[in-house]
């Protein structure tokens, strides 16, 4: 088996569990629910397989995380992977910032906006919306967590609606979740070996 | 459906149903409903598995200590049982006495919680060495993960609120 990944990259990595996943043909009717499986489905990913380690978590937060990523209104759907990218970053989840700098790209056809995110961070030349959303993220995502007044107003001068803000918090704060679990509970390894 | 505005975070948050929020708020109600529920099932599990509800209480009490969230300290601290052996978790001082598994668990909260880019694949093995089982480590980092989500959203709540 191949070394973990440690640099930022775009290229989705495998995700490889340091936790025994459940097997799916001993899982209980719990997990199975939890995991929304249905008898003909074995398609079920390593990842959520370790999560059904926990069924009740696992149950509330995959709509969740889907009612946060893919709800319509608010901030879009290219804006909303900024904030799992800048969140992703602070957290070093590898995985978590693999795949939502891969969609954030595929999304808005530009890929000089990672680029210079990962090459230089902060210092990265953004937009000033661009700027706005990742200076926000990254802020939120401190512990304790740094965001202010100033970053909100950063915000709402670079024309965000409250509703999309919002979704901002919203966003930043799931990945304080989700990077929270794929960078502990496992690690990303290179698809090609 | 329950009231989002009696949910643990938007309370926190000090948004009220009469607040200029309100409608902002309502636009993401499945995801409020989501959160409190996540809320309930990461803290008050049946069962609980190897994580008793005392010690959940008190470890997300310690975690709101260690990201400066008083308000959600107070909700947790008043989730502990009077008394009991997991009051002492919820102190971001006490890093677990002479219990090599109690250690081991603050060791990993305090990590997670507070320089999660530092985790590796030691920091599961510590836990799996003082016989922690793989479920109980999963429940423990998902309990983990929930509150890192959770005291964000309170904080960019309050933020959205004071600028409204």
């Amino acid at each position: 088996m191949s070394e973990p990944i440690t640099d930022f990259t775009t290229a989705v990595p495998f995700w490889k569990p340091r936790v025994t996943p459940v097997e799916l043909d001993k899982a209980s009717e719990e997990q199975l629910d939890a995991m929304k499986v249905t008898p003909s489905d074995t398609g079920v990913g390593e990842y959520v397989l370790v999560l059904a380690h926990d069924p009740k978590t696992l149950k509330e937060r995959t709509p969740l995380f889907n009612g946060i990523i893919y709800s319509h209104g608010g901030l879009s759907r290219t804006e909303t992977e900024l904030g799992a990218v800048a969140a992703s970053l602070v957290n070093r989840c590898i995985y978590c910032a693999a795949v939502h700098s891969n969609r954030y790209n595929q999304l808005s056809k530009d890929e000089t906006v990672i680029e210079g995110i990962f090459d230089s961070g902060e210092n990265a030349d953004l937009d000033p919306r661009q700027q706005a959303i990742y200076n926000f993220a990254t802020k939120l995502s401190q512990c304790p967590p740094e965001a202010d007044g100033a970053d909100i107003k950063q915000l709402t001068d670079a024309g965000l609606g409250m509703d999309e803000i919002f979704d901002l918090v919203l966003t930043a704060s799931l990945f304080g979740w989700a990077n929270r679990l794929m960078h502990v509970l496992g690690d990303p390894i290179p698809r090609e070996a | 459906m329950d009231d989002i505005f009696k949910s643990v975070v938007v309370e926190a948050a000090g948004i009220s149903a009469n607040h200029p929020l309100a409608s902002v708020l309502a636009g993401r109600d499945e995801v409020m409903q989501l959160t409190q529920a996540a809320h309930d099932a990461a803290l008050k599990p049946e069962p609980p598995g190897g994580l008793s509800h005392g010690e959940r209480a008190a470890l997300a009490c310690r975690m709101a200590r260690l990201n400066d969230e008083a308000t959600l300290a107070r909700h947790y601290e008043a989730m502990i049982p009077e008394g009991s052996e997991p009051l002492f978790m919820a102190d971001p001082a006490f890093i677990g006495g002479d219990d090599n598994r109690a250690k081991a668990i603050l060791r990993h909260t305090d990590l997670v919680t507070t320089n999660p880019k530092q985790a590796s694949e030691s920091d599961v093995s510590t836990l799996k060495a003082v016989g922690i089982l793989e479920p109980d480590i999963v429940r423990l980092s998902e309990l983990i993960a929930f509150v890192g989500y959770q005291v964000r959203a309170v904080k960019g709540l309050r933020l959205m609120a004071a600028a409204t």
